[in-house]
């Protein structure tokens, strides 16, 4: 098991040297996204209106956070099933959106486009948004605030703990780990 | 004839909702803390010590074990010799909702209408209330927080009678196999038999209500239980989905009478952070 140090927003030579089944513990900027941000992301696109943050080389981690207690910088943060984002990434890759943080399957499309577009899809461990919050060290709403829990926020992190589930060549970890343990 | 007043039930429910919430059920901690030893991948062996790791400081700091806090589902039974005062019963559950999931820090979760506004209540309501009228005059609430995550993998099929034991195999295997790592594996599988449709469903959920490694009482209904905890374990999904042993920690069934022409059967997927708590009023 290769575990590596990865900053974001992620470069196009770094994205095509993670492989599927690499641990990686990424710092720096993730922005937020989840299925209500994404569909207005998606309808902005469509009219050809800016976007309220910038997609190039950057990371969304599919997330819905609880509120932060006082004194918080957030609540539980833990990652939210990818599949529902599904509709709306392939766009969002052409865009320069260089990866994804998320959990559970992704379609044929959106594989796909990974490649194209030479991205890269992480799973942060589901269930684990006690654990994972702690690696978020501030964070801000920086867009769409009305949506409440599905506003896009701003996070910077350190060691934000990932697995490379799909990677540029669309190698799947989650295929790769099943067929070894199927009996 | 008790009297209680719909104040009790709202303070209660406020609590469970915070509860249930911060403090992992201790037999479902101890499955994922024995299930350890028995993961034979080792990506797999530390996602579940990161599981354990998590519930433990959620506990510790008084915070959500996971950020999707759900959709807050009651269970309450309520005993006959019980008169209610105070005002309306719905209304006070629902009041207990509200006040625990803002002064817990919980997410809300809810949209208004499904399919064409979802629009955020802002508040965690409505509740799910299932009551169900019993003798005595104590009042039983048990809560059982649901995530999206798992709750859109469950499944229902209107088997045939003929489909047999072997047809309930099939249709419980494939649907945990088809949601994957979607679930948050290692999942617990709730299963409803029998009934109506809408009998199926509930009695499939209130299989997730029962202890890790509590069998059924009827011994064949017990080793359906056994073998479909095997099989599923055999799909190699594991923690997380990224391959391994334990894919689940627990198969419940729960059944029912069925009509002459009918066999249903729910799966009602739970993921590892298998919120439930209780309260007796």
């Amino acid at each position: 098991m290769v575990e590596k140090r990865v900053s974001t927003p992620i470069s196009d030579k770094t994205a095509r040297s993670l492989s599927a089944g690499d641990r990686v513990l990424l710092t720096g900027i993730l922005y937020t996204g989840r299925d209500a941000a994404h569909k207005r992301l998606f309808e902005m696109m469509k009219k050809g209106e800016n976007l309220p943050i910038e997609l190039n080389g950057q990371v969304i981690y599919y997330v819905g956070p609880c509120p932060a207690k006082p004194g918080a910088v957030i609540g539980s943060a833990g990652p939210t099933t990818s599949g529902r984002m599904d509709a709306y990434t392939p766009a969002l890759l052409d865009a320069g959106l260089k990866g994804m943080i998320g959990k559970g399957l992704r379609n044929k499309a959106v594989v796909d486009s990974i490649i194209k577009n030479g991205a890269v899809y992480f799973a942060a461990i589901g269930g684990a948004g006690a654990l994972l919050a702690q690696a978020i060290k501030e964070a801000e709403v920086v867009a769409f605030e009305d949506l409440g829990p599905e506003a896009i926020y701003r996070l910077r992190v350190e060691d934000f703990p990932v697995t490379v589930v799909i990677d540029s060549s669309g190698a799947d970890l989650y295929k790769m780990g099943q067929q070894a343990y199927r009996k | 004839m008790r009297t209680v007043e719909t104040g009790v039930i709202r303070d209660a429910v406020k609590q469970l909702c915070i509860d249930s919430n911060y403090y992992l059920p201790e037999d479902v901690k101890k499955a994922l803390e024995q299930s350890i030893t028995k993961e034979e991948s080792p990506i797999g062996k530390e996602i579940l010590q990161d599981i354990v790791k998590n519930a433990e400081i959620a506990a510790r700091n008084g915070v959500a074990i996971c950020q999707d806090t759900g959709f807050a589902v009651f269970f309450i039974e309520l005993g006959q010799d019980v008169s209610l005062v105070g005002g309306d019963f719905t209304g006070a559950v629902n009041e207990g909702v509200r006040l625990g999931y803002r002064e817990g820090y919980l997410r809300k979760s809810i949209v208004d209408d499904p399919f064409y506004r979802r629009k955020n209540t802002s508040d965690n309501t409505p509740a799910i209330i299932h009551t169900f009228i019993v003798p005595g005059d104590r009042i039983k609430i048990t809560i059982a927080p649901k995530g999206g995550g798992s709750e859109n993998m469950s499944a229902l099929a209107m088997l045939k009678p003929s489909d047999g034991i072997d047809g309930i195999k099939k249709f419980v295997v494939e649907t945990v196999d088809k949601a994957g790592s979607n679930p948050c594996p290692p999942v617990i599988v709730g299963i409803g038999i029998g009934g109506t449709i809408e009998q199926t469903t509930l009695i499939a959920k209130m299989a997730l209500l029962k202890k890790i490694g509590e069998r059924h009482p009827d011994p064949i209904v017990a080793k359906l239980e056994e073998e479909l905890l095997e099989e599923i374990n055999k799909l190699g999904i594991g923690p997380q989905g990224f391959g391994g042993r334990i894919t689940a920690l627990d198969v419940h069934i729960n059944t029912f009478p069925a009509h002459i022409a009918s066999m249903p059967v729910a799966v009602n997927m739970q993921c590892h952070v298998a919120r439930h708590r209780e309260v007796v009023i």
